[in-house]
Order: structure tokens, then C-alpha cells, then sequence
């Protein structure tokens, strides 16, 4: 009988240790890649996702504007760095999305590039 | 006319001057109503963090704790985002969390004047992140550090079409990085005083609606307030992590 009744309780206790680690490495998993509390999670991304596009576009044509200004090509330079600044919003809308550091790095974004093939091909054709 | 917008939701983000007889005359040097609130939020983090620190007892005080736990929070965020070199660093963080932070609270406050709804206030602080991270690029990597802008391994053909969106992708940081934080704030505080505007005129039965949405929305706001800190702050760290440890 004593020599029957620890192994259960032990058995026991190590299925809830290893549910309370489980658990508690989900938290740490969700917990501080983002910290933002479930019901904003989703809106904080597509927030971020909007204001990386609008800044790409601002300040393509903020810059095309100066340019213009300053070298007195009035239209041109603007359509040009409207196109550039979009497109330089795309990119870093993409590297959000994706998770490659959260606007730049290509240190970790390479990496990271190899690993995932489809994403690469992406890049490429979009380039 | 001029007294609907005195109480129009807008009205709030208005800045006024301090100093003179007519509080819509502000020059350069004015001390105005969002310069009072940058000094009391100043102010209050100091006075949080000196009386967090005045007796270091092994079992914290309340303020202890907070002053513990805003230096790990940020510690930790540094250590993971940055790493050892980011240590030396760690003031200029510090203080940016801190501040941002008191001002999206004490924007919470009834009267009170958010001074991170102004675009040119955090405007003022991503273009200081980003020309003290890309001075820092450039003392670490020098001339490499205009590698940056072009990945290895694309070809050299596209290179003239790759650059200009890299560059524009790289000044974009501070754009979206300003526009992030005031965007959030000012939404966030308009909507409030939109739904508190319908309190009154709606009376006691129709007006419970719209005054418990603003309670719930203020709940909202408190954690958009802490969250839109730490986003500021995070990203902080990210660009300056990415200008110590470009290859």
C-alpha cells in the first residue's frame, strides 16, 4: 500500500508540472513578442499596418516636394518619390507583416529571408 | 460660433499661452499650456522615481516598486531588443518612456492638456531617436553603414530602383514612428470627448449609453496609453539595435 501510493501522486504531479510549464511558456511566448492585451492586439497591427503605408507616402512626396522646390522640376520629382515613397511603404508594411524586425535590419531580415523561400521569391519578383 | 468650438472636441488639443493677457497669443517663447504639462509630467516622474529610491528597503515600499519595476521593465526590454551595448543607452530610453508616458496619462486627466497629441512634440522626439541612432550607425560602422541600404545578394542591376526605396524606407522611420503616437492619441482623446458630448443632451436615460462607453473607453485608454509608450519605446530600441549590429 505505501509503496503503491506515492508513484500515482508523483506521476501526478509531474503531468501538472509539466501543464504549468506549458502554460507558463505560452504566456512568455505571447507575452513579449507583444504585450498588448488581446482585445487591441488586432487593431495595434492594423494600426501599425496603416501608419507605416501613410508614411511611406508622406514622405515620398514630402520629399519629392522639396526636391522640386529646391531644383525646380515641379511635377516630376513628386510623381517619381510618390511612386518610391509607396513603394517604400509596401516594403515596410511587408516586413511587418512578416516580422522581420519591425521596420529595417537586414542583419536579422536576411536571415530570416533564406529561411522562408516563398517569401524571398516575393521580394524578388517585386523587385 | 466661438463657443462651439470652445467645447467642441477639438478644443483640447488647442495650445495656449501661459504668459500673456490673451491666452491665444503664443509666441516661441510662450510658456504655454502643453509646456505646463511637459514640466508636470517631468516633474512627476522624478519626484516618482526620487521617492522610489530615497530608502532601498529589501521588502519594497509602494513607490519602491514602481520605481523597481519601470527600471526592470525597461532593462529587460533593452536586454532583449538591443543587448549588452545597449546598456549604455539605457538613460536616453529610461527618459523617453517615462515621459511619454506620464503624458499619455496625465492626458487622462480631466482639463488636462495631452501633450503628446501634438505632432511636433513627438515629432521633436522620433527625429532625435533617429539622428542620435543613425550618428551612433555611423561612429560604429562607418562608410559601411551605407550598406544598410542595399541587402546583400541583390543584383547590381536593380540597385538604382532598390536604393531610393531603402533610403525613403529608412526615412520613413521617424515618420511613422511620430505619426503612430500622436495619431493614437488624438483619436483616441477625440472620440472620448465626442462620447461624452452626447451625455448631456441625450439625459438621464438615453445619456447612460454614451457615459458608459466613455468609461469603458477611458479603460481603453489607459492601456493604449501604456501600450503606445512601450511601442514608441521598443521601436526605439529596434532602430538602435539595428545601427549597432549591422553587419
Amino acid at each position: 500500500m505505501t509503496e503503491q501510493d506515492p508513484p500515482p501522486s508523483l506521476k501526478n504531479l509531474e503531468s501538472r508540472l509539466e501543464a504549468a510549464r506549458a502554460r507558463q511558456q505560452d504566456a512568455r511566448g505571447t507575452g513579449d513578442e507583444n504585450l498588448k492585451a488581446a482585445p487591441t492586439a488586432g487593431m495595434g497591427l492594423g494600426f501599425r499596418i496603416t501608419v507605416d503605408l501613410l508614411a511611406g507616402l508622406a514622405v515620398g512626396v514630402g520629399l519629392g516636394l522639396l526636391l522640386d522646390r529646391w531644383l525646380g522640376t515641379t511635377p516630376f520629382l513628386m510623381i517619381v518619390f510618390f511612386f518610391l515613397g509607396a513603394a517604400a511603404g509596401m516594403l515596410n508594411v511587408y516586413r511587418t507583416a512578416t516580422r522581420q524586425g519591425m521596420a529595417v535590419g537586414y542583419s536579422k531580415g536576411d536571415d530570416r529571408r533564406d529561411d522562408e523561400t516563398p517569401g524571398s521569391g516575393d521580394m524578388g519578383d517585386k523587385g | 460660433m466661438a463657443e462651439d468650438k470652445a467645447h467642441g472636441p477639438l478644443a483640447q488639443f488647442e495650445i495656449k499661452s501661459l504668459m500673456g493677457a490673451d491666452p491665444s497669443v503664443v509666441e516661441f517663447y510662450s510658456f504655454t499650456n502643453s509646456s505646463l504639462f511637459m514640466v508636470l509630467g517631468a516633474v512627476l516622474v522624478t519626484l516618482t522615481l526620487t521617492m522610489g529610491i530615497r530608502r532601498g528597503e529589501l521588502v519594497p515600499s509602494r513607490w519602491q516598486s514602481v520605481a523597481e519595476l519601470s527600471y526592470e521593465f525597461i532593462a529587460h526590454m533593452i536586454r532583449d531588443n538591443v543587448g549588452s551595448e545597449g546598456r549604455k543607452y539605457f538613460g536616453f530610453i529610461f527618459t523617453l518612456f517615462m515621459f511619454v508616458f506620464a503624458g499619455n496619462l496625465l492626458g487622462l486627466m480631466p482639463y488636462s492638456f495631452t501633450y503628446t497629441s501634438h505632432i511636433i512634440v513627438t515629432f521633436a522626439m522620433a527625429a532625435v531617436v533617429f539622428v542620435g541612432v543613425t550618428v551612433i550607425g555611423f561612429v560604429k560602422h562607418g562608410v559601411k553603414f551605407f550598406g544598410f541600404f542595399l541587402p546583400a545578394g541583390v543584383p547590381i542591376f536593380m540597385a538604382p530602383l532598390l536604393i531610393p526605396i531603402e533610403v525613403l524606407s529608412y526615412f520613413t522611420r521617424p515618420v511613422s514612428l511620430a505619426l503612430r503616437l500622436f495619431a493614437n492619441m488624438t483619436a483616441g482623446h477625440t472620440m472620448l470627448k465626442v462620447f461624452a458630448g452626447f451625455v448631456a443632451p441625450l439625459g438621464i436615460i438615453g445619456g447612460i449609453i454614451p457615459l458608459g462607453l466613455v468609461t469603458a473607453l477611458t479603460g481603453l485608454e489607459l492601456i493604449i496609453a501604456f501600450l503606445q509608450a512601450y511601442v514608441f519605446t521598443i521601436l526605439s530600441c529596434v532602430y538602435l539595435n539595428d545601427a549597432l549590429h549591422m553587419h
